[in-house]
């Protein structure tokens, strides 16, 4: 049977458990009297007698719409309509597979329900099949919140399109949500919109307890009042078919029902999940397979939704690997020839550990997982000191009890790779989730005169490459390299180019041959700053570090002459690096009236947004800083092609007129505003907020509006 | 043996080091600091092993004490006040060809360094980790150390340390995974130079605690000791250090030990009344970490690249 057969023949109904039901959706005007609309059981199995005994009950619910609207006094016949077309890019429940050029799906659970699992096989599959995908899992502060906790959602959203995905996009065009209760967490966060289309478990409807039951049937109000379109589904009993606990496995069947509504090849998803069940048995796989391919059926009869996301051809990647910013940092960390991470559990960062655990001696690696953050730093700079450039991954609190090795590091110029997964903070603040609130704290954050190279990649791709260069920059200005990513890329999964390792990424092997002893282990050039280190085992390179001023013997020097030209030798490096790079490349038109200035993982969303606005007209462009120290140059002469400039950031900001006692005078700026502002002397303004998760492309696109709005007014007036 | 080497070839040595090899600037302790005693220990301990210089590093942190690698023409890492252990445990990890030495003070190690102290122990990577332990905070002028006996009066507590001193021997004795832990004094050349020796030659974490004079700001603890030999007592054992006769009789007390008797160990530490001297506890078998750490390193670039594709494979759409 067809889809449009289906529909055709179920208009008007669904089925709960069972039973046929016939629900009709009320007009608008009505809603405030009448609710979302009017449902009311047939009480058959039988589809042939729903089909009959549908017409009833819908001449039934229209005469109750005119009665009602005829005490507000209007037309209610005209207004009968579909409730989810209420929005412009409403999912919509009709007939046949509807053609989209992207669509964002969620599925939210308890933790421990598996729905983390499901969505990262719809990427795959979806990845497979040539559509961009971008998927981000949703984590709970908490590893295992209690169950139907409105803050412990667990989960994933996987945005998948036609084109290349480079962010997790808006609002999301279907849910899957075990309970209700998960749900409030997301609404909170502005995941969904009216028209977003919730597939919901109803067995909590039945639930023995009845605050249950009670809980349930309040959270349908509040989504329908809210203009989710709720569709609740017996998932839990469906699965009881099949298994006896269908806590787990439950995914499976979501998978089903997901691939059935997005059309995937269920050979490629079967695949898949052989994959991940593969050292279980042959049994586990089969049932896995079971549940799959029930979810998959039960969705083709009685889910009215079907989309079909065509995949760009021009958009495809050569040879694609599928990873998230952690992993994508750890292969950096095997591709540039790295031989130690020294870390401690920190989250964001900890998965990039977790994958070098399992992967690292596939290049001879090892992970050192130290007492502390401070022993962390100190191991890996020991193994750098002594020939072996290493590198330590952790988030902001071990970043704040590294800083005195890092300057120590910067003190006696040694190489060194450091990863910042940055999470929200201050202290613990939000470990789970994004923010860029480092960025000083990696520039400035140590005491004394500290110059060292920070970066920060822009997308998952750029969590690999940048960790090769880290180390390569590392070597060649004999400096720690800071490098930020955060907890956006660091979870965010997508496909991307797969990389072509050659041998010159790899670290030189280790050096050891004769030092003429005549060089001094601080050589330092006098324009550049720049000097070779022996190294432990060369003979003739004998020296003592030490982290007291020295001179470049590497001899303890309190005279001022010499610490005058240690510190100006150790900052020169940067200027040298400084002179050999390039101006970052605008993203839109040289000039216009705004440019937005972002840094690290907004990227995609910046763009994306930047792009809508420009389709619209605007005159907006983007550029995007990777260094940010030393910072790329040219700034000054890009700045001056806009009339205005303006950071776009996830960190903290005073918003100018939130209070009375901001004022132009006492507003503090978002971090790179302030760099930027400083380095200028250009009057850079900034939007920045701290929501806990990524920023979205309509959330800036209004940004950007309201900006150009604002200034138009403003020429306005002094016109 | 006499350079003979497995297919009975002549190994000729043609480097002959001195200790003038192994010694480095002037040094700047005190007249009368036990430091310089450690130090000639060490460059003598250094020659009869004949390691290169260029292949031995000494580590330290930040003291008095932590000076000693300044005084080496070895290489040198003089790091941060209470992490002489991390770095060293790095370098050794990726360089197991390297002789490392911790210099560390009783604030470097049992204070701002303790928790790397303990799990350095346990660690277990072949260093030889000398405690410098003059019971008080010498660079920084005499303050309260986690040694300072009580009532012993220093600048942070002028009517004498508040607290009972921490016990470093009974500590290191409970830490999983420890290898070796002597004691001894710093004016006593012989047993100071044969422990150390001993702590040199084993392979895995050797923890010396020495104890060290400070005459400039607690001249009272070396004294007092000095002055009563009877408070310490010599371990002698066939498995412990060997000393001649003049040692024997310096130190009145005798305690035959087994220093592969790890509660007997724990027994010694315990009495506060007698301070052991000698090799408290020797387990040759102990697991060491740089066996660990060290793995893959000798790996071929082809090898990393068939490895590193490997690896992007698991991830390959
Ligand atoms: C982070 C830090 N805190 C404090 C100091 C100051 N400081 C330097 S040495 C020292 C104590 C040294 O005592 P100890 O380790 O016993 O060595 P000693 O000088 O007695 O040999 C202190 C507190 C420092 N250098 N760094
Ligand atoms: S202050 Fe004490 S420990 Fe420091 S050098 Fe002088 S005598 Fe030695
Ligand atoms: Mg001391």
């Amino acid at each position: 049977m067809s889809q449009s057969q289906i529909s055709e023949d179920t208009k008007y109904l669904f089925k709960r458990d069972k039973t046929w039901w016939v629900k009709l959706a009320v007009p608008r005007p009505l809603r405030g009297e009448l609710g979302f609309d009017l449902r009311r059981s047939l009480h058959t199995d039988n589809v042939e007698a729903a089909r009959e005994a549908r017409w009833e009950a819908i001449e039934e619910f229209r005469s109750r719409f005119e009665q009602a609207m005829a005490q507000q006094g209007g037309n209610a016949a005209a207004a009968v309509m579909d409730p989810v077309e209420d929005s412009d890019r409403a999912v919509q429940a009709r007939d046949g597979v509807r053609k989209v050029d992207q669509h964002i799906v969620e599925i939210v659970s308890d933790s421990g329900e598996g729905a983390q699992k499901c969505g990262q096989v719809l990427g795959l599959v979806s990845g497979k099949m040539g559509n961009g995908v971008w998927t981000v899992e949703i984590i709970p502060a908490e590893i295992q919140p209690p169950a139907r906790e409105r803050q412990g959602a667990s989960g994933i959203r996987v945005r998948m399109g036609s084109k290349y995905m480079t962010n997790m996009g808006d609002e999301a065009d279907i849910v899957v949500a075990f309970n209700e209760q998960v749900l409030y967490s997301r609404i909170s966060n502005h995941a969904y919109r009216k028209g977003t289309v919730v597939l919901l478990e109803n067995m909590w409807a039945e639930d023995p307890d009845p605050k249950i039951r009670e809980q349930y049937k309040e959270a349908l109000a509040d989504f329908e009042a809210q203009g989710l379109v709720v569709l609740e589904l017996p998932i839990q009993e469906e699965c009881l078919k099949l298994v006896p606990d269908p806590r787990k496995g439950k995914n499976m069947f979501v998978l089903g029902m997901l691939c059935s509504i997005y059309n995937r090849d269920t050979e490629i998803a079967k695949n898949e999940i052989t994959k991940i069940f593969k050292k279980k048995s042959e049994k586990v796989i089969k049932i896995n397979h079971d549940l799959f391919d029930a979810g998959y059926a039960f969705a083709r009869e009685n889910i009215n939704y079907a989309f079909e996301i065509p995949a760009a051809k021009e958009d495809q990647l050569k040879s694609a690997v599928v990873m998230n910013g952690n992993t994508a940092a750890g292969l950096g960390v095997m591709a540039s020839g790295i031989e130690l991470v020294s870390m401690y559990p920190i989250t964001p960062a900890t998965s990039a550990s977790h994958y070098l655990a399992e992967d690292f001696h596939l290049t001879g690696g090892f992970v050192h997982q130290a007492e502390d953050e401070i022993a962390a730093i100190g191991f890996a700079i020991g193994a750098s000191y002594a020939g072996k450039t290493a590198c330590t991954i952790t988030s902001g609190p071990g970043m704040a009890l590294k800083t005195e090795m890092i300057g120590l590091a910067i003190m006696a110029e040694l190489p060194l790779v450091i990863i910042n997964v940055q999470r929200g903070g201050p202290s613990t603040g939000l470990p789970t989730k994004v923010e860029q609130g480092d960025l000083l704290s990696a520039l400035y954050g140590i005491p004394g005169d500290s110059p060292k190279i920070v970066i920060a990649a822009a997308t998952i791709s750029e969590c690999f490459h940048f960790v090769v260069m880290a180390r390569k920059l590392a070597e060649s200005f004999r400096t720690p390299v800071i490098m930020l990513t955060d907890a956006n890329l660091g979870t965010g999964v997508q496909p991307i180019e797969r990389p072509e390792v050659t041998e010159e990424w790899f670290a030189a092997p280790l050096d050891q041959s004769d030092w003429d002893p005549e060089v001094a282990p601080y050589d330092w050039d006098k324009e550049t700053g720049l000097s070779e280190r022996p190294i432990p085992g060369m003979r003739g390179g004998e020296y003592i570090l030490t982290g007291l001023a020295h001179n470049r013997n590497s001899k303890i020097a309190y005279d001022s002459v010499s610490n005058q030209e240690g510190m100006d030798m150790r900052s020169r490096k940067f200027a040298a690096m400084s002179a050999t790079m390039k101006p970052p490349e605008i993203h839109g038109d040289p000039t216009g009236d705004l440019l937005i200035v972002g840094w690290g993982s907004t990227l995609g969303a910046i763009e994306e947004a930047v792009d809508r606005a420009r389709a619209e007209g605007q005159k907006v462009s983007c550029v995007h800083l990777r260094f940010l120290s030393p910072m790329e140059p040219g700034l000054k002469e890009i700045f001056a092609g806009f009339k205005k400039v303006m950071t776009v950031e996830i960190n903290y900001s005073d918003v100018p007129g939130s209070s009375p006692l901001i004022t132009e005078d006492t507003r503090r700026y978002s971090q790179l505003a302030l760099v930027l502002r400083a380095q200028t002397l250009m009057d850079i303004d900034c939007w920045s907020m701290v929501p806990g998760h990524p920023l979205q492309p309509g959330t800036i696109h209004k940004v950007i509006d309201s900006r150009l709005a604002e200034m138009k007014g403003a020429e306005a007036c002094s016109a | 043996m006499f350079g003979l080497k497995g297919d009975w070839s002549l190994e000729v040595k043609n480097r002959y080091f001195t200790l003038d090899d192994y010694s480095g600037a002037e040094p700047r302790w005190c007249t009368g600091c036990g430091d310089h005693g450690i130090l000639a220990a060490v460059h003598r301990v250094c020659r009869e092993s004949q390691i290169e210089p260029e292949k031995t590093v000494a580590v330290s942190g930040i003291g008095c004490s932590s000076r000693l690698p300044h005084y080496m023409s070895t290489y040198g890492f003089h790091g941060l006040h209470g992490r002489a252990l991390p770095v060293a445990c790095g370098v050794k990890s990726r360089r197991p060809d390297l002789d490392v030495w911790v210099a560390t003070g009783d604030g470097d190690c049992f204070s701002i360094g303790a928790a790397h102290w303990i799990h350095a122990m346990r660690y277990n990577m072949d260093i030889t980790l000398l405690v410098f332990d003059n019971g008080i905070y010498g660079l920084t002028k005499k303050q309260t150390s986690p040694t300072t006996p009580l009532d012993v009066p220093t600048n942070t507590h002028p009517s004498g340390a508040l607290l009972p001193p921490l016990n470093p021997l009974t500590v290191t004795l409970g830490i999983t995974n420890i290898s070796f832990v002597a004691q001894i004094v710093d004016w006593n050349a012989p047993l100071r130079h044969e422990v150390i020796k001993k702590a040199h030659e084993h392979k895995g974490t050797s923890f010396v605690r020495i104890i060290q004079r400070c005459p400039v700001y607690v001249e009272s603890i070396g004294k007092a000791l000095q002055d009563e030999p009877a408070r310490m007592q010599l371990l002698t054992h066939e498995k412990g250090v060997q000393v001649d006769d003049s040692v024997k009789k310096l130190f009145p007390n005798h305690a035959e030990h087994d220093p592969s008797d790890l509660g007997a160990a724990r027994a010694l530490a315990e009495d506060a009344n007698i301070l052991p001297l000698g090799i408290l506890y020797h387990n040759p078998d102990a697991p060491q970490y740089d066996l660990m750490t060290s793995v893959g390193m000798d790996m071929s670039i082809d090898d990393r690249l068939v490895g590193m594709n490997q690896a992007l494979d698991h991830f390959a759409l």
